[in-house]
């Protein structure tokens, strides 16, 4: 199992052929409050760049990208009655949605905790 | 970026308090600080907050019959308005048309006016060539305040005894803590609240005196819209502009009844037409249904499927508890109630026209 970011601030844990994906408390952080989620259905194919779920503060809409290829087997239904989830746990409850991974050779492209923690710095 | 950026006096202070700094209207302006929008906007509705809208413009016009001389600019009724009155009023094209909003204060020999950022060149451009007989003089060295909330008069009576008692949508001088300010009861929530136009050079030390009330939060422009959207207020530029007459924006009552008959202002014609047979689209309250936000330039269709309209500002409404927005719909589907789609990234999403505000306003009236 491992983490993987985006330069989109999103995260991505990877338990065997499933990945998890998320925004990072960076990201809900600089957002703001969360008012609404709109998480993608499952059995949506998805290609890496796709805008493929929604997320809401009390002043702007951010889309969030599918950080890989795959299938969407689960989206997070917690989101639709509580959003604030997101804020207060981005990068546990506050999951947006499950994947498989079609290619995993592009895991490889994202950023490691390290490498990500450096992105976020030079942005400050 | 933030070397073309203007300031207000109070930059300093926004970065001290950990605003949130983002261009607005030419100006680096907190659109929010540490507690967040949705906080600091409950706060407004629940205690007091204040905003710092020194970035818009103040300035007063003085001349022989001032009065009767904005009223070839505006519909408004200004020589109809007590001595410190403040009115809400519109400066309008030859097409009937909304230049800007803005508020005017009858200050006796002269008008003390207040514009939008945004508009405020080009509205002291236009009032000053209107008006050649008339001296515009702008109050540049002048920071603008706002003090917002069910407690703001109790918290300002402890620095300028009295000060509780001027009644809404009028205007007093007041020296608050030693400082002497232009105090104006409106402003810009929907709740009790006050307007404090203020020398630039004493504009932080007010701001820190009033922030030194525990009852006082600072508060950012993402709160100051949520709260003027949930109250109906409109945002110039968004919810009106050069293409929307007052009747079709709904501002009718800021055409005064007896600028109706006389008429002698821009587009004159065209707001009687709209008054006599009607307008073809109105601004309205838009209650999505759902839990997404609708927001600004979202379509609004009929059950059938055709596009009847606009929304024009649009978000979530932290003390109504959902979505709210405003638009134009055509006006057979304006009634509230109505039923319609809005297209929220290409579906459709139920909504319903509503009654505004969404959440009352409150204003001290004596």
């Amino acid at each position: 199992m491992s983490v993987k970011y985006t330069e989109d601030h999103e995260w991505v844990l990877v338990e065997g052929d499933i990945a998890t994906v998320g925004i990072t408390d960076y990201a809900q952080n600089a957002m703001g409050d969360i008012v609404f989620a709109e998480t993608p259905e499952a059995g949506t194919e998805v290609s890496k760049g796709d805008d493929c779920a929604v997320v809401e503060s009390v002043k702007t809409a951010s889309d969030i990208y599918a950080p890989i290829s795959g299938e969407i087997t689960e989206g997070n239904q917690a989101l639709d009655d509580q959003p604030e989830l997101v804020n207060a746990s981005p990068e546990g409850d506050g999951w947006f949605f499950k994947m498989t991974i079609a290619d995993a050779s592009e895991l490889d492209d994202l950023m490691d905790g390290a490498a990500y923690k450096k992105f976020c710095e030079g942005l400050d | 970026m933030s070397d073309t950026l203007k300031t207000t006096p109070l930059h300093a202070l926004h970065l001290e308090l950990g605003g949130k700094m983002v261009p607005f209207a030419g100006y680096d302006m907190p659109v929010q600080y540490k507690l967040g929008i949705m906080k600091e906007h409950l706060h407004t509705r629940e205690a007091c907050g204040l905003f710092d809208v020194s970035h818009m413009g103040q300035a007063l016009l003085k001349g022989d019959d001032v009065q009767t001389a904005i009223e070839s600019l505006t519909p408004s009724d200004i020589k109809g308005l007590p001595n410190n009155g403040i009115r809400y009023s519109l400066l309008m094209n030859e097409e009937g048309g909304i230049r800007d909003d803005f508020m005017v204060t009858n200050r006796g020999d002269h008008l003390y006016l207040v514009v939008n950022a945004a508009c405020k060149d080009a509205d002291f451009d236009y009032i000053a060539t209107s008006l050649p007989d008339h001296s515009l003089e702008l109050l540049e060295d002048r920071a603008l305040l706002a003090l917002q909330g069910p407690k703001a008069a109790e918290i300002l009576n402890r620095f300028a005894p009295g000060i509780d008692q001027l009644i809404f949508m009028n205007m007093g001088e007041f020296d608050i803590a030693g400082i002497p300010c232009l105090v104006s009861r409106s402003g810009y929530t929907g709740e009790d609240g006050y307007e404090i136009s203020v020398p630039s050079d004493r504009a932080e030390e007010l701001a820190r005196k009033l922030l030194g009330e525990e009852e006082v939060e600072a508060i950012g422009l993402g709160a100051r819209d949520s709260l003027r959207l949930e109250v109906g207020l409109c945002l110039y530029g968004s919810d009106i502009d050069t293409t929307t007459s007052p009747i079709e924006g709904a501002l009718n009552w800021a055409v005064g009844k007896r600028r109706r008959e006389e008429g002698g202002f821009p587009g004159h014609d065209v707001v009687m037409k709209h008054l006599s047979e009607g307008v073809s689209r109105k601004r309205v309250g838009i209650k999505p249904l759902g839990r997404a936000p609708a927001r600004a330039h979202t379509e609004i269709a009929d059950k059938d499927g055709n596009i009847i309209g606009e929304i024009t500002s649009g978000g979530f409404g932290p003390s109504f508890g959902g979505p709210v927005a405003m638009g134009y719909v055509k006006t057979e589907f304006s009634k509230v109630g109505t039923e319609i789609n809005l297209i929220v990234r290409g579906k459709t999403m139920p909504g319903e026209i509503a009654k505004l505000p969404f959440v009352p306003q409150r204003y001290y009236k004596g």
